[in-house]
């Protein structure tokens, strides 16, 4: 994102003495331009210029060359008794200076990036009393390794006073402010840009450079330019600006100056060369991306096309790339009209026409590219260069002229070139549109009671030209060449609300009409979350990316249905791109965590959403943006999004119970997994049952129950975890879980009030029965039959004891039940309990076969 | 203690008030309830001298049978009112002393069973459920994995716009063995503000909290799945200016009555004007500062539009907030990796509600 250098923004907009990054940031915020980063150079003083006075080369005992420098550094040197200093001695190791040069040290008591101190220490057998600099040490660039020689870098000796400064000489007091530019906002790309939003935010007087004055027109012996694109995206032409300038003779010796290769260090750029860095300058002060080519390697006529099948290009970076036949070029006539690829338009040039050090003729390319196209190609090849980032965002196409110009007179000025009077200019730019627009929206839209006056200043200063209709709120605007953004009325809208300020928006609080509250969905989803949290569960979140290899560890078999599964195609991790089909399959993780932190004694739950391929398999249709779907359009969509139904699991590992005073240890145990499972049915209101079932990964084959409604719909499962997959999973032996579909019993729920039955106050008669039965009996079975046996009057059964042995026989069990009996209409005398007791027996023995145990 | 060889005469006053004064000093020397039980047997017993004495009435002349009654009944009334009560102090000493036996150390660990925790993100959300609700507002919900036409299209943000690309998204593999499967995991709940612009009726106040997920790396500070809360209000004659009283007045009530919000101009393709909203935060590391807490603004005619909504009749606004941030400012949560990592440690803090 944009670095603002302030003596570079004060190019544009006049800067209040004494600012600082931070108050730059603060004003700039209100008009939505965003501080990312404060950046500084990371050196603080003092760091002064020097002139090596003597330096003496002392040859160690380890072979290396040092140099015993003496270095005057003006008053900063050593203080002599007449009032004069004396130079300051200085180790150097590096060789790339002589005596006279000036350069930089720094004293002790600075500080160079790192942070590096620097001290007076004793080193060869001599007091080193500072250092002398490389640009890598001042954190100025990584290209250079020896020591920063003042003339060689553009300064000239007449203004480097020893003693001097060279935090100043060489900008390293300045801060820079990075911000964050939204989408919208392409033109704040530029020093252009945010000085005219500093403008709109203080009011300070901005002076536009984006709009040139005495340009040359395009003349009939310009580089000859063609624009050949024969398949526009969505109808708008890949180029429809392209402006060609030349200069002559450029001095391949000449250096950038100082003062440019600073503020593109400042940006985050490497300088380069003078004719590329001019034309990287020019980009970031003006927001206009340019291309310099060597004029000697081109044949006219420059051809703008698409690419053809099989074309392809190597660019500046050296990449070979295939071409899409969507990927706009820059082409010359070498080899035929067209023929050679200089270039994929507006995103990066090609190796070869690149200019180089010898170079001394150039075309300078400043054009104007439909922004989707750049958009588009810079995304398949993955090439989000400075010039995309700009042409995607919109750049103002009245900019190319301009800009070749300012290249121009750089290159001239700089590079000792000579502007060559051939200009091409091929323009076939649409005209902005004109946006109707009233003048109250911005009160309708705002609440703020904006006065036309204030309206139509808005519009101005932001550039738009206004134009009243007699008699009428509506005016037409036309917006600013550099705002393609501006769209319609809503987006004046912003305009008018920012630049007046957000902050003049007062706080009103809408009456909303009356809610219904909470979905009887919602509030039951809290009842079950909230349960488990009372019966000792701890609520987790976990993401809800798997991998095939965690379904091996719960032992999923391969035509499991929980392994068909959506997946994504950019995960995170290469082999967590599998969406959950169950919680289990990342509870268990979870609760793997924190057994091995040493929490060993957990209930852990989760609530949240599986994802299920849906029965019919496609994709959603592509339909275009902001247009309301046809009835069968919107069907497609909502069809072609998978089933994702909100499951709740819980897993639980080791004791529930500590041992303790009150006895030993309690285990979680597949029955309190059953209770949890059921709990949670009981919560969502719905009947359901237990039964067993042996084939259900990742439970134990004898201890896992199937949770089943009334109708029979299995709608989750409960038990102890096989006892591979807890050794798979480094989960403690015995470990429990449970999943439930709660959705799927949410939509069983009638959400009929429950209707009450009468309480009885007649007394209540106990009678115990002890019924034999066949091993393979369930208690569930054994308890219905008593109930149905004992008819309306059964209050309820609990079974107290089950007793295996000798008198009852092989094979066979003694379940105990304790019987509440009560009559709703009267008192149950003996007779009427030895009744029903009989009727239970019968009932009993008959369903199965059960026997009084004698 | 009478022995039963001196038997007393009914008539013998003298000695029955001597037995009635062996008596009482025997009940008032018996210090528990054994030793009192052997006195009633000794001085009310059948074998007494007091009932046998009593029994010796029947062989008195009829004349002297009153006066024997006379002098015996009293006495053995005395001594058991005596008895009753020794009896009822002695009971009520050994009640006493059984509470003073049976007391026990109260600091003994008494929580068997396991407490369980909600997630605090769980608790926000519903935290912040109840507030809109309490604003009249209702809950909707919507799938995580979502067609990408409601994530971003019907959101004014078609195939080749900028901020498309800025969502880090995460793609969805196509089963039909298609390029695309038009399908990602919703990058904002926006996408639930398309769909109930086109199932609900107007006007429309509801509020979504839910998943989200952008393909950052976790660290610190961010998390591949995230939640927020949506809101979004369509009404005639919604301004900005409800837009600011709204959030006001939920940052309030999230972050308590003096907290300060800002809102500053931003950029969504799905809102015109749009805005950030930023909470001033006194502790944020490396001092007092803005933190920004979500993005806002008024419903884009657009969006309005593609749900079949007239803009010039109706207007909007929509707000997005990040609920692990709200939570970490709340709650001086540092580290991301605490919410997400599931440990119990993290959960239990937070008990039931936040």
């Amino acid at each position: 994102m944009p670095r603002i250098s302030l003596p570079w923004l004060a190019d544009h907009v006049d800067l209040p003495q004494g600012l600082t990054a931070e108050q730059l940031a603060a004003d700039l915020v209100r008009v939505g331009l965003e501080e990312e980063a404060i950046h500084s150079a990371g050196v603080t003083g003092p760091l002064v210029v020097g002139r090596v006075v003597s330096l003496v080369k002392e040859p160690q005992k380890n072979g290396k060359v040092i140099n015993w420098c003496q270095v005057d550094v003006g008053d900063h040197g050593v203080a002599r008794e007449d009032g004069g200093f004396d130079p300051r001695g200085i180790i150097c190791g590096a060789h790339n200076f002589e005596e006279g040069d000036f350069i930089v040290a720094a004293l002790p008591g600075a500080v160079l990036p790192g942070p590096f101190p620097i001290a007076s220490r004793k080193t060869y057998g001599h007091i080193s009393d500072g250092m002398i600099c490389s640009q890598r040490e001042l954190g100025l660039g990584e290209d250079h390794d020896g020591i920063m020689v003042l003339t060689r870098m553009g300064f000239s000796a007449d203004e480097l006073v020893p003693g001097s400064d060279a935090l100043t000489l060489l900008g390293l007091h300045e801060e820079v402010l990075e911000i964050n530019v939204t989408p919208d906002r392409g033109y704040c790309f530029s020093m252009r840009g945010i000085a005219r939003e500093y403008a709109h935010s203080t009011g300070a007087v901005f002076t536009d450079q984006g709009v040139g004055e005495h340009l040359p027109p395009a003349t009939d012996d310009g580089f000859a330019v063609t624009v050949a694109d024969d398949a526009p995206i969505h109808g708008n032409v890949g180029c429809d600006r392209f402006v060609t300038r030349i200069v002559r003779g450029i001095d391949a010796t000449r250096q950038t100056p100082r003062w440019m290769a600073r503020r593109l260090e400042q940006a985050g750029m490497r300088p380069i060369s003078l004719t590329v860095d001019v034309t990287n300058y020019v980009m970031l002060d003006l927001g206009q991306p340019l291309h310099a080519y060597d004029l000697s390697t081109l044949v006219e006529p420059v051809v703008v096309r698409r690419a053809r099948p099989g074309e392809s290009l190597t660019t500046l970076d050296s990449v070979r790339r295939e071409l899409a036949t969507e990927d706009l070029l820059i082409t010359d006539s070498q080899g035929g009209q067209g023929a050679r690829i200089l270039g994929l338009a507006g995103v990066m040039g090609g190796a070869e026409t690149e200019v180089s050090v010898s170079t001394s003729d150039v075309l300078i390319e400043a054009a104007h590219f439909d922004p989707v196209s750049v958009a588009r190609t810079a995304r398949r090849h993955k090439l989000p260069s400075e010039a995309a980032k700009r042409f995607e965002r919109g750049v103002d196409p009245q900019l190319p002229a301009v800009a070749a110009q300012r290249v121009v007179d750089l290159l001239v000025e700089f590079g000792g070139g000579v502007a060559d009077s051939r200009v091409s200019d091929v323009m076939t730019l649409p005209p902005m549109p004109v946006i109707k627009f009233s003048l109250r929206d911005p009160e309708r839209l705002c609440g703020v009671a904006y006065s036309d006056e204030q309206v139509v200043a808005v519009l101005r200063e932001i550039g738009c030209v206004v134009t009243a209709v007699a008699e009428s709120l509506i005016v037409d605007v036309v917006p600013p060449s550099w705002r393609p953004d501006l769209t319609g009325a809503a987006e004046l809208v912003e305009e008018v609300a920012r630049l007046v300020g957000y902050d003049a928006i007062p706080a009103t609080l809408p009456a909303a009409p009356a809610g219904r509250g909470l979905t009887a969905a919602q509030r039951t989803r809290r009842s079950v979350a909230r349960a488990l949290a009372e019966y000792g569960f701890v609520e987790t979140l976990s993401y809800p990316f798997t991998s095939e290899a965690i379904r091996d560890d719960l032992m999923l078999p391969a035509d499991d249905q929980r392994r068909a599964s959506v997946r994504l195609r950019n995960p995170l991790q290469g082999d967590r791109g599998v969406m959950r089909t169950s919680l289990l399959e990342t509870l268990v993780e979870t609760a793997r965590r924190n057994v091995s932190r040493g929490m060993v004694n957990i209930a852990l739950s989760e609530t949240g959403l599986v994802t299920l391929p849906s029965r019919e398999i496609v994709d959603a249709p592509q339909l275009p943006p902001a247009r309301t779907p046809e009835p069968e359009e919107l069907q497609a969509l909502l069809s072609a999004v998978p089933h994702q139904p909100r499951h709740v699991a819980g897993v639980m590992c080791g004791f529930q119970t500590e041992p303790g005073w009150w006895g030993p240890a309690q285990q979680w145990q597949w029955s309190d997994a059953l209770d949890a499972a059921a709990l949670v049915a009981e919560r969502a209101g719905v009947d359901v049952r237990l039964q067993a079932d042996t084939a259900r990964a990742p439970f134990h084959p004898g201890r896992c129950a199937a949770v089943v409604t009334t109708d029979g719909v299995v709608v989750g499962h409960a038990g102890e975890l096989h006892p591979q997959v807890c050794e798979r999973l480094g989960l403690p032996a015995r470990s429990c879980a449970f999943e439930v579909d709660l959705d799927a019993l949410l939509s069983i729920r009638d959400g009929a009030p429950v209707q009450a039955h009468p309480v009885s106050t007649f007394p209540l008669a106990k009678e115990d029965l002890a019924l034999v039965v066949d091993e393979s009996v369930t208690v569930a079975l054994v308890v219905d039959a008593v109930r149905r046996g004992g008819g309306d009057a059964v209050e309820s059964v609990q079974l107290f004891d089950v007793y295996r042995g000798e008198q009852i026989g092989e094979g066979r069990k003694s379940l105990a039940v304790a019987l509440r009996l009560r009559a709703s209409d009267r008192t149950l005398t003996a007779q009427d309990t030895a009744a029903i007791r009989d009727a239970i027996l019968a009932e009993a023995a008959e369903r199965v076969g059960a026997e009084l145990r004698g | 203690m009478s022995t039963p060889d001196t038997v007393i005469s009914p008539l013998d006053q003298a000695a029955i008030s001597a037995a009635v004064d062996s008596a009482l000093v025997a009940v008032g020397a018996a210090t528990t309830l054994e030793a009192l039980k052997e006195v009633r047997i000794a001085h009310t017993g059948d074998k007494s001298p007091l009932a046998v004495a009593n029994r010796g009435i029947g062989q008195l002349a009829p004349q002297d049978k009153a006066q024997a009654g006379k002098n015996l009944g009293p006495a053995r009334g005395r001594i058991a009112q005596a008895l009753a009560a020794r009896q009822e102090e002695l009971e009520a000493e050994r009640a006493e002393r059984v509470l003073v036996e049976e007391a026990v150390d109260v600091t003994l660990p008494v929580t068997r069973r396991p407490r369980g925790a909600r997630h605090p993100l769980e608790s926000l959300q519903e935290q912040v459920a109840d507030f809109f609700v309490g604003l009249g507002w209702e809950i909707e919900e919507g799938p995580e994995l979502e067609a990408e036409w409601f994530n971003f299209d019907a959101l004014n943000f078609g195939p080749d716009h900028p901020a498309r690309q800025m969502q880090d998204t995460f793609f969805v593999e196509s089963l039909t063995g298609s390029d695309d499967s038009g399908l990602v995991l919703r990058t904002h709940t926006s996408s639930v503000q398309a769909r109930a612009l086109l199932a609900r009726d107007l006007p429309l106040y509801i509020a979504c909290p839910g998943k989200v997920f952008r393909t950052d790396e976790l660290d610190a500070t961010h998390t591949p799945v995230f939640h927020q809360v949506e809101g979004i209000a369509v009404d005639k004659g919604l301004t900005m200016s409800h837009l600011v009283g709204t959030l006001d007045h939920f940052a309030r009530t999230m972050f308590g009555q003096d907290v300060t919000t800002r809102i500053r101009p931003s950029y969504f393709p799905f809102t015109e004007p749009s805005a950030e909203v930023d909470l001033w935060f006194p502790q944020k590391k490396g001092g007092a500062g803005w933190i920004e807490w979500g993005g806002c603004g008024m419903v884009h005619p657009n969006v309005l539009k593609a749900a079949g909504i007239d803009p010039d009749e109706y207007t909007g606004f929509a707000f997005g907030m990040g609920l692990e941030r709200t939570l970490m400012l709340r709650h001086g949560i540092a580290d991301m990796h605490d919410i997400i990592e599931g440990d119990v440690r993290f959960s239990s803090q937070f008990g039931v509600d936040l």
